[in-house]
C-alpha cells in the first residue's frame, strides 16, 4: 500500500512520524533532544515533570504525551523554552533536598545533567528544606526521599515491566510523596528485588543500589563523559556508568 | 498486572464512602483500618493511603468528637471567629484538644457565601455565625450536647432566589421533560439541544449538543453520564440551590442525557461540603424509581437508566472533569492527560459525558420547551440564561438568574452593592474586574463565568484578597505537575512576603514572572488559573502591592525571628524575650 509520509516540524526541521507516535517519540527517533525527566521510552508517558514542554502553534503542550499530528509546527530549542525549563528544574531542586556534592548519584544523575544542559547556576527560588523519610530497610536497595522528584518512573517500571505493585505516589500538592506497597510501608517488606527495573530506573539518587557506591569514580561517570543532549544516550543512562566509553 | 483497581463499585462499598464511615466512627483512619480495608476491597494499600492523604476530610490522627471546620473564603469565611473559638476552647487551629472533645481547623470555601460566616461541624453547615453564636456553640460542646439537640435554625440553609429568569421562574412538573424527550426521540432531541446553543455552565463553555453527539458516536462497552456537583469554586453556591430546590429537574436532565448518548448509568458527584443534601437527593431518586422515571423500561420504553450518588471528601481539584472521574474510580483526584477526552475515554475508559448541574437543568427545560425557546434569550455567542451566585459586599447576596449579556454594573445595582472597588468574576480561578470595567458583560465572548460573583467594597484590602486566593490554590494543588505543585507554593510565599511588609520591587517582578510561567505551563486548569488573581490585581490594583513594599533593593526570604517559631512552639514560649524584634 502506498502510505503518505506524515511529518511534523521541530524548530523548522522536518521530522517524520508514524501514526500513534508522540512529539517526543518522533523527536527521539530523529535524534532531536527534548529535555525530559519523567519520560522513558517503553513506559506509559506520564506528562508530569513538564520539562519536555514545547510550544505547538503557540500552545504549550507536553511533548511526551501529545500525539504528533501531520503538519504540526513545534518550537523546542528556543531561548524562551530553555528559560522555562530552567525554572522548572530549579523548582525541582528547591522543593527537595538535593546536595549534589554529597550524593552518590552525582555524575550519573539526570536532574543534575539537565540542570547543566540548561545552564542552571543556582536554585534561584528559596529552598523549601522539606523533612522527608529515608528508608534503608531493604537489604540491597536504599530509598532516600530527599532526592525524589515524583517522576513516577519507578511506579510505572514496577507495574508495567516488573509486573509488581511496589511504588505509588500518595498525598496531595506539595505533600505528595513516594509510598511503598507493603503492610509496614517499608521497602524491605515490599516485593522489590534488585533485579527489577523499578530498582534501577530512578533518574536521581532517590533509589540507589547498596554495595556499589562509587564503583565508577567521579570524573568517569555518564555525564562526566557525555552531554545529556547526545542522541541515543538512554540505554547508557540506565546502565549507570557501566559503559564502554574509552 | 498489579495496577490500581478501577472496578465499577456500587454505592456503599465505594472507597470514599467507606472511609467517610470510618472517619465518622473513629474520628480518624488508622493504618490498621486501612490495611483491613485494602484487603476487603482488594485495593493496593498505597491506593487506600493515597486517597486518605489526598482528601482534606480524612485524617490519620484523631479529630475531636466535635470537629469544626471554619470556611476560609472571602465571602463565607471569617477566621477571627475561628480564632475566638480556639481561644475559648484552649487549642490552636489544626489541633485536637487533649480530652478528644473538640478539634478546630479552617477549610476551603464551603459554599455558604450568601449566609456566611459559616462552618462545618461534623460535616453539617452552621451559617450566619457571629461572636455570640460561637460562645453558645462552645457551651453546647462543653456540655456535650448532641448536635441533633442544638438549635435547628443554626443549620437551616436558606435558598434565596433573588431574581428568577428563564429556568428558575417555574418549577417543572416531575417527569414532564423526560416525557417530552422520549416523545421526540434521540436524534430530534439532540438536534434541539444543539439548536438551543446551550454551552457548559461550569465556565469552559463547550457546546452541550456537540459533547453529547461526540459521546453518542464514540464506541464503547458502556456509556456514562456524570453530573459534576463538585461546586468547589469559592463564591459559588447556585448548584447548592439547584440541588435543593430543583433536584428532579436535574435528575431528569441526567436521564435525558443518558437517553441521548445510550447510557444506562449515571453518577452525581456531590462535593463533601454538601453532604447535608444527600438524604434529600437520595429520597428524590427513590421517588423517581417508584414513578418509573428511573430504572428499567423507563415510562414503558425500551430504556434503562439509573443514578448513583458519590460524595467527595474535600478536594477542589475534583471539579476538573478528569480528576472527578479518577475520584469516581476510587483514586486520588489527579487530572488525566488529554487527549483522550472523557467523551471517548471517561469513566472506566468508556465514553462519558460530564456536565455541570446547571447545564443538565437547562437540558430538561429545553427538552420541554424546545431549542428555539432557549436560543431566543441571551446574546449571539451565549444563548439562554446564566445563574449567578452573588456574595460579598452587597445588601442582597443570593442567587440571581439573568439572560446572558447583562453588565456588571446592572448586576451590582440589583444586588445593592455600592462603593464597589472590584468584582471577582468566576471565583479565584476567574478574573478580577475593577470599577472602570463594570460596563463589561457576562457572556462567553466577554466575561465567561461559572457564576461566582464575589464583590469587594472600597474598604477591602485587595492584597489580602489575593493572599487568601494564593493560599487556596497552594492548598488545593493536586501535586501532579511541577509548575503547579511548586509554583503555587512559591506564589503563596511571594504574596505573603509582600503582604507582611517584607517585599521589594524585585519580589514583585519575580512574582509576576513566576505567575506567568505557572499560568502557561501547568498541566490542568487549576495551575493555569491559579496565578490569575495575582496577575489581575497587579494590573488593576498595583498600589495595593507597591504601597507596602520596603524600599531596600533586596530583602531575603530568610527571617531570623520567624525561623525561631519552631523553638518557641517546642518550649511553649511566646513572650517578648523569646522574640528577636
Amino acid at each position: 500500500m502506498n502510505r503518505s509520509i506524515t511529518v511534523i516540524e521541530i524548530d523548522g526541521q522536518a521530522v517524520p512520524f508514524d501514526e500513534g507516535q508522540t512529539i517526543m517519540d518522533a523527536a527521539m527517533a530523529a535524534g532531536i533532544y527534548i529535555p525530559h525527566l519523567c519520560h522513558k521510552p517503553g513506559l506509559t508517558p506520564h506528562g508530569s515533570c513538564k520539562l519536555c514542554t514545547v510550544d505547538v502553534d503557540g500552545r504549550s503542550v507536553s511533548s511526551c504525551t501529545m500525539p504528533a499530528v501531520n503538519g504540526m509546527k513545534v518550537s523546542n530549542n528556543t531561548p524562551a523554552l530553555m528559560e522555562v525549563r530552567k525554572s522548572i528544574t530549579q523548582m525541582l531542586f528547591v522543593e527537595g533536598n538535593h546536595l549534589c556534592p554529597s550524593c552518590e548519584k552525582t555524575g550519573d544523575c539526570t536532574l543534575q545533567a539537565v540542570a547543566y544542559h540548561l545552564g542552571m547556576l543556582d536554585g534561584h527560588y528559596p529552598q523549601f528544606y522539606p523533612k522527608r523519610a529515608v528508608d534503608a530497610s531493604h537489604p540491597e536497595i536504599l530509598l532516600d526521599r530527599d532526592r525524589c522528584i515524583l517522576c513516577a518512573l519507578c511506579v510505572r517500571a514496577g507495574r508495567e515491566v516488573d509486573g509488581k505493585e511496589i511504588f505509588a505516589i500518595t498525598g496531595r500538592g506539595i505533600d505528595a510523596t513516594l509510598s511503598i506497597h507493603s503492610e509496614s510501608g517499608l521497602l524491605g517488606d515490599s516485593d522489590l528485588s534488585v533485579d527489577d527495573l523499578a530498582a534501577h530506573i530512578c533518574p536521581v539518587g532517590a533509589i540507589l543500589i547498596k554495595d556499589e557506591g562509587y564503583e565508577v569514580p567521579i570524573g568517569r561517570r555518564t555525564f562526566d563523559l557525555h552531554c545529556i543532549a547526545e542522541p541515543g544516550l538512554e540505554p547508557v543512562i540506565l546502565r549507570k556508568g557501566d559503559h564502554t566509553d574509552a | 498486572m498489579g495496577v490500581e483497581s478501577s472496578n465499577d463499585v456500587q454505592g456503599a462499598d465505594h472507597l470514599l464512602h467507606r472511609l467517610y464511615e470510618i472517619q465518622l466512627k473513629y474520628g480518624y483512619i488508622s493504618k490498621e483500618v486501612m490495611l483491613c480495608l485494602s484487603k476487603e476491597l482488594q485495593l493496593p494499600i498505597t491506593q487506600v493511603e493515597g486517597v486518605v492523604d489526598f482528601y482534606s476530610f480524612f485524617y490519620r490522627t484523631p479529630r475531636g468528637r466535635y470537629h469544626l471546620l471554619f470556611s476560609h473564603c472571602t465571602s463565607c469565611g471569617d477566621l477571627s471567629l475561628m480564632q475566638r473559638c480556639c481561644e475559648v476552647v484552649g487549642i490552636s487551629a489544626g489541633e485536637t484538644r487533649s480530652d478528644g472533645l473538640v478539634s478546630i481547623d479552617s477549610t476551603s470555601c464551603i459554599g455558604m457565601c450568601d449566609q456566611g460566616p459559616a462552618l462545618l461541624i461534623n460535616q453539617l453547615p452552621i451559617v450566619n455565625l457571629d461572636d455570640a453564636r460561637i460562645d453558645q456553640l462552645v457551651l453546647l460542646m462543653e456540655q456535650q450536647t448532641p448536635i441533633c439537640d442544638w438549635p435547628s435554625d443554626w443549620f437551616t440553609v436558606q435558598e434565596k432566589v433573588c431574581r428568577a429568569g428563564l429556568l428558575l421562574h417555574d418549577t417543572l412538573e416531575v417527569g414532564a421533560g423526560l416525557r417530552a424527550a422520549l416523545r421526540q426521540g434521540r436524534e430530534a432531541l439532540l438536534q434541539s439541544i444543539t439548536d438551543s446553543g446551550l454551552r457548559g455552565r461550569g465556565g469552559a463553555g463547550f457546546s452541550a449538543g456537540m459533547k453529547w453527539r461526540f459521546c453518542r458516536e464514540a464506541v464503547g462497552e458502556a456509556h456514562y453520564v456524570i453530573c459534576n456537583a463538585d461546586e468547589g469554586e469559592p463564591g459559588t453556591f447556585k448548584d447548592r440551590m439547584l440541588l435543593r430546590e430543583h433536584a428532579d429537574t436535574l435528575f431528569e436532565g441526567m436521564t435525558i442525557g443518558g437517553y441521548v448518548i445510550g447510557a444506562e448509568k449515571g453518577f452525581l458527584y456531590l462535593r463533601g461540603e454538601y453532604r447535608y443534601l444527600l438524604s434529600h437527593l437520595q429520597q428524590c431518586l427513590v421517588m423517581r424509581r417508584q414513578q418509573g422515571l428511573l430504572g428499567s423500561s423507563i415510562l414503558g420504553e425500551a430504556f434503562n437508566f439509573d443514578i448513583e450518588i458519590v460524595v467527595g471528601a474535600g478536594a477542589y481539584i475534583c471539579g476538573e472533569e478528569s480528576a472527578l472521574i479518577e475520584s469516581l474510580e476510587q483514586k486520588r483526584g489527579v487530572p488525566r492527560v488529554r487527549p483522550p477526552f472523557p467523551v471517548t475515554s471517561g469513566y472506566l475508559g468508556q465514553p462519558t459525558i460530564v456536565n455541570n448541574v446547571e447545564t443538565l437543568v437547562a437540558a430538561t427545560h429545553i427538552a420541554l420547551h424546545g431549542g428555539a425557546w432557549f436560543a431566543a434569550h441571551g446574546t449571539a455567542s451565549s444563548k439562554g440564561s446564566k445563574i449567578l451566585s452573588i456574595s460579598g459586599d452587597c445588601a442582597r447576596p443570593g442567587v440571581y438568574e439573568y439572560d446572558f449579556g447583562l453588565t456588571i454594573a446592572q448586576m451590582l445595582e440589583d444586588c445593592g452593592a455600592t462603593d464597589t472597588q472590584a468584582v471577582q468574576i468566576g471565583g479565584p480561578s476567574g478574573r478580577l474586574i475593577a470599577a472602570k470595567s463594570f460596563d463589561r458583560t457576562i457572556a462567553f465572548d466577554d466575561l465567561a463565568t461559572g457564576g461566582s460573583m464575589m464583590i469587594y467594597g472600597g474598604q477591602r484590602n485587595m492584597l489580602n484578597v489575593v493572599q487568601n486566593f494564593a493560599h487556596f490554590f497552594a492548598h488545593e494543588s493536586c501535586g501532579f505537575c511541577t509548575p503547579c505543585r511548586v509554583g503555587t507554593q512559591l506564589m503563596k510565599n511571594g504574596v505573603d512576603k509582600i503582604a507582611t511588609g517584607h517585599g521589594t520591587a524585585y519580589d514583585m517582578d519575580e512574582l509576576k514572572r513566576l505567575s506567568s510561567m505557572v499560568k502557561r505551563r501547568s498541566h490542568c486548569g487549576l495551575g493555569q488559573t491559579a496565578p490569575n488573581p495575582i496577575l489581575n490585581a497587579m494590573e488593576s490594583f498595583p498600589e495595593a502591592f507597591i504601597g507596602v513594599l520596603t524600599h531596600h533593593e533586596y530583602e531575603p526570604y530568610f527571617d531570623l525571628d520567624r525561623s525561631l517559631n519552631e523553638a518557641r512552639r517546642l518550649t511553649g514560649r511566646d513572650d517578648a524575650e523569646a522574640h528577636l524584634s
